[in-house]
């Protein structure tokens, strides 16, 4: 059987002394945590490694003896660490030993009561132990809900050596009669500047969650929960934002550590996002209100509103005489397109009533771009949204006078071919009809047949410029989708501390000589930028498409209103 | 010890196989495909700059070369950094694992390791490639429910391609150290 000992590469360089460390038996592997150099008391080291498994939960235990000696090998030495090895019992006793400066130590180990006395074969793996310490091995991505505990057993030694953290605390200024050496037996750094925001942090949480309570207080009380203003938050998508904005802070300033790497990771990037959010959203504003530069847009957006509404009539006036060379009914296209006109001058009024205002309610508006990009953006859609309502609203009547004239013909059709649809049994029936139904129901069926063109095709031309605003909408929505969602505090550990994000390790290895163990340098193989965005992205409220292409081309054909963007909250109907 | 060998890949290009022996139970094998060569280089550099002139001819706006040089430079540093593998190589170590590192032109390297404890078995397998029928050596990962059952097939080699006589090579001595572990005591 071959044996692993995981050497940290810290303690190359340490005085002889014992090793210890855990010694997984499953995997014939001994990971050496630390050196306890002489003098010691064997009845004190036991009982320093006691008191460490019973807080780490590690079973550490002493492994064997290193000797590193600058002088030529001293034979009294190494019987005394021989002896050791009948002090501390344990089963098998490794002995590393390294001569001057040397790069090739050799291993020996010693069995009682070996099975098999034939000669094992060792290898020796250095580790980084600070990185591995410090890094997070993640599973592969479709292991991660089943049971990993023995799916990898790579896991235990990162387990190992981030569980015993408590051990690396003691440094050699310490006063205790153990000495040790380990990565941060130099000295315990710390920063102030961390430690000073640990201590800050918790009165600003505090602060924060009562503000929070007090604004969601508000929130839910019953005066806005009256119908028009509650249709009106629902259908805004800046309150959805603002909403979602609103929890991400919930989830910061609750005053519960984050109980493991995930949740860590998660408040990290909420955070984060919010910062660079606010920072852009601040940016955004300072670009806008410098210059009076929303002066100027609040002044051409009349003018623009004014031009639409122009374009849609030319538009009318072109669907009413002979659009494309189609010859169209002229008293319907005349009905339609005077009906629609009329809509438009409706609208074009009430455009000009706000006139005076509309720079005063930018002007305000605008501040709010200080909550965020994201509220920004929405904001921006919501205002798309409310400058195209009357291209809403024409798509809505075009489309519900196309779906009756489609359920009309179909329906009329059965009859002119004599069946009829059986409602209780959900399926075409055949049916006697009367003469006088049949007669009615043919001339009925012709002159719908015949208008068809005429109404197909404005509900086709306004079909396609609602789509164009619905894309418009959904390219923003995208936008903030993806800064909503972005996890920023992970793509940024990942490019500074990649050996925080760790996929899993990878060997490398180095010179070798004969009758020496083999050498390998074990470093952390991070994971790939597109494994962090999968493993850490944060929810959002949408998700889409609602409808398959296949669905949404069946539902433009029979004339159903279509409404792409699904949220999460909605239920189906 | 390390030895080199000269072989055929699938397309007939020139490939080297070169194995080394660390211990008893660590050899690694690494495939070396063809450099990237000058000619080649040169001909597509001018072929895109005799383009560019050709439309710089046409509608006499001088940005047209300037994106050409910027063209160029891009592609050859994403073709450097993500297409072209310089080579592959397999590392075996018995009772760690198998490692898989491809090195790409520009320095980079993208390793994988597979814990032994998930590979079954290391085969050569035939697959029907449009006219061809080539074979491949890939890694069989067992499943952690079914001892049986194989939940994985991780293909080696995919960019240099070597032909049979190459992977029967890297088989056999791959074979060698993952008997070590049927021979050893099982413990579990």
């Amino acid at each position: 059987m071959v044996l692993k000992v995981f050497f940290p590469s810290c303690c190359s360089s340490a005085d002889s002394g014992i090793l210890i460390g855990r010694w997984i038996s499953e995997q014939n592997s001994a990971v050496i945590l630390a050196v306890v150099h002489f003098p010691f008391i064997p009845v004190q080291v036991k009982q320093y490694l006691g008191e460490v498994q019973r807080v780490t939960k590690v079973s550490v235990s002493v492994l064997g003896s290193w000797s590193n000696s600058k002088q030529e090998k001293e034979e009294s030495l190494s019987e005394f660490l021989e002896d050791l090895g009948t002090i501390f019992c344990h089963e098998p006793w490794i002995q590393i030993s390294k001569e001057g400066d040397s790069k090739f130590w050799s291993c020996s180990i010693l069995q009682k009561h070996s099975k098999n006395p034939q000669e094992e074969e060792i290898i020796l793996v250095y580790y980084d132990q600070r990185k591995v310490m410090l890094s997070h091995l993640h599973p592969p991505l479709d292991t991660a809900g089943q049971g990993a505990e023995d799916a990898s057993k790579l896991s235990a030694i990162f387990d190992t050596v981030a569980r015993s953290q408590i051990l690396f605390m003691t440094d050699r200024y310490d006063e205790g009669p153990i000495k040790l050496t380990h990565w941060q037996s130099d000295g315990v750094e710390a920063s102030i500047i961390v430690e000073l925001l640990k201590q800050a942090s918790v009165p600003a949480c505090m602060l924060l969650t009562f503000l929070l309570s007090l604004l969601s207080g508000i929130c839910r009380s019953r005066v806005l929960k009256f119908w028009p203003l509650s249709f009106l938050w629902s259908k805004l998508s800046t309150c959805e934002q603002l909403g979602h904005r609103l929890q991400h802070l919930q989830v910061i300033s609750s005053n519960k550590k984050a109980q493991n790497q995930n949740q860590l990771m998660r408040k990290a990037n909420i955070f984060v996002s919010l910062l660079i959010d606010v920072a852009l959203g601040i940016l955004l504003m300072s670009w806008l209100y410098r210059k009076n530069r929303i002066g100027h847009l609040a002044d051409t957006l009349i003018p623009v509103a004014d031009h639409v509404a122009e374009e849609l009539q030319d538009l009318l006036q072109w669907l009413m005489g002979a659009p494309a060379g189609l010859k169209m009914n002229r008293a319907l296209d005349q009905v339609l397109g005077r009906f629609f006109l009329y809509h438009i001058h409706l609208w074009i009024s009430y455009i000009h009533l706000l006139s005076p205002f509309i720079e005063m309610i930018l002007w305000y508006v605008g501040l709010s771009a200080c909550l965020g990009l994201t509220v920004a953006l929405c904001i921006l859609s919501d205002i798309i949204a409310l400058l195209t309502f009357h291209i809403y609203c024409f798509y809505v009547y075009g489309a519900r006078l196309y779906c009756l004239k489609i359920y009309g013909l179909s329906s009329l059709w059965r009859l002119f071919r004599g069946k009829k649809w059986n409602v209780l049994r959900q399926r075409v029936d055949s049916c006697s009809y009367d003469l006088d139904q049949l007669f009615i129901g043919t001339l009925l069926f012709t002159i719908l047949l015949f208008l068809l063109p005429t109404t197909a095709l404005y509900y086709l031309v306004f079909t396609l410029l609602r789509l164009l605003v619905v894309i418009v909408q959904g390219l923003i929505h995208l936008l903030v989708d993806l800064i909503d969602s972005l996890p920023l505090y992970s793509l940024i550990l990942r490019l500074c501390r990649s050996y925080r994000l760790a996929a899993g390790v990878k060997f490398r290895v180095l010179e070798q000589q004969d009758g020496k163990p083999l050498r390998l340098l074990m470093q952390i193989n991070p994971l790939s930028y597109g494994g962090v965005v999968q493993t850490y992205r944060l929810p959002t409220y949408s998700c889409y498409p609602r409808d398959s292409w296949a669905s949404l081309c069946k539902k433009l054909f029979l004339g159903e209103l279509i409404y792409p963007w699904k949220h999460k909250g909605d239920k189906q109907n | 010890m390390a030895e080199e060998r000269r072989f055929l890949s699938a397309s007939g290009v020139p490939i080297a196989l070169r194995r080394r022996q660390h211990s008893a139970s660590c050899r690694e094998l690494a495939v070396r495909g063809p450099r990237l060569q000058l000619r080649s280089l040169s001909a597509a550099t001018s072929a895109v700059w005799l383009a560019a002139y050709g439309l710089f001819a046409l509608c006499e706006n001088s940005i047209v070369l300037s994106a050409a040089i910027f063209i160029t430079l891009l592609g050859l540093i994403i073709y450097l950094h993500f297409v072209k593998i310089d080579q592959e190589s397999l590392l075996v170590i018995g009772s760690l694992g198998i490692q898989v590192t491809s090195a790409y032109a520009s320095g980079k390297e993208s390793t994988t390791f597979i814990e032994m404890g998930q590979v079954k078995d290391v085969v050569i397998n035939e697959a029907i490639h449009m006219q061809k029928v080539i074979y491949y050596l890939c890694i069989l990962l067992q499943d952690p429910e079914d001892p049986q059952a194989v939940s994985e097939v991780v293909p080696l080699f995919q960019s240099s391609k070597p032909r049979l006589d190459c992977l029967i090579e890297v088989y056999k001595s791959c074979q060698e150290i993952l008997e070590q572990r049927k021979t050893a005591p099982q413990s579990s």
